[in-house]
């Protein structure tokens, strides 16, 4: 099964509607409750980050007997020192952005925390492909 | 203990009305957005400050029983639709995150 989302620059409004979606989409396959939440956080973080960071982009998840791939693709700004953003506690988050309770620096590891595979591709001033694999069985 | 007792026992406005017989398995104050998405459990109850749509998204989707906004925050309308929505239970209190915290480690512990 196939299904793609777009994702808006700023559109904090409607983040998490792709992962909703996903979730009920999961729930009426039987997966097991651990993987769906894993499947949740790993996606949420993801969107959010597009929304926060990027100028736009997509959600590409596929589910079958095995596993889930959830691809997050942004146009954006790409991620210039990639270690550093998976420790906990760093972030360039704006003020505006930190208001809202995020930029703590816990998006990353959240998702690498939650996936069983995890590739982030990214190049400075051309955007970031992050692509998140947990296996069902 | 359900969302319904704990209303009751810390006098608690409820704006949206959702899974009120629902047991409440512990608790989990933050306002960070992340720190719950990651940490907090099933079941718990979520005390915050924030009062965005984005709480909603974040309590639908790791199935926590209810959102308790402190020091009488008023959620965004569009917090409120979501709430609706998504069968989130939105509960305010007049008191701080530190007694919020006291008064439900004591009825939950």
């Amino acid at each position: 099964m196939h299904y793609t989302f777009d994702i808006e620059r700023g559109n904090f409004a409607d983040a998490g509607q792709a992962s909703s979606s996903v979730k009920r989409t999961l729930k009426q396959l039987g997966v097991a409750p651990a993987n769906i939440r894993r499947a949740v956080v790993a996606l949420f973080e993801a969107e959010i980050n597009a929304v926060a960071h990027a100028y736009g982009g997509t959600i590409d998840v596929d589910i079958d007997g095995s596993k889930i791939v959830m691809v997050v693709a942004d146009q954006g700004p790409g991620i210039p020192d990639l270690d550093a953003a998976m420790q906990e506690g760093w972030s360039t988050a704006s003020a505006k952005v930190r208001e809202m309770g995020y930029g703590a620096g816990m998006g990353l590891p959240n998702i690498k925390k939650n996936t069983d595979d995890l590739k982030i591709d990214t190049k400075v001033g051309v955007g970031t492909t992050v692509t998140m694999t947990i296996y069902l069985a | 203990m359900t969302v319904k007792e704990i209303i009751e026992k810390l006098q608690l406005q409820c704006l949206n009305e959702a899974n009120l017989d629902a047991e409440v398995t512990g608790a989990y104050a933050s306002d960070l957005l992340s720190d719950v998405m990651g940490n907090a459990r099933s079941g718990q109850v979520w005390i915050t400050m924030q009062t965005h749509k984005n709480v909603t998204a974040i309590a639908s989707l790791r199935d926590l029983a209810a959102v308790v906004i402190v020091r009488g925050g008023m959620p965004d309308q569009d917090m409120l639709d979501h709430a609706k929505d998504e069968d989130v239970c939105i509960l305010v209190s007049q008191d701080p995150t530190f007694q919020v915290c006291g008064k439900l480690y004591e009825i939950l512990k």
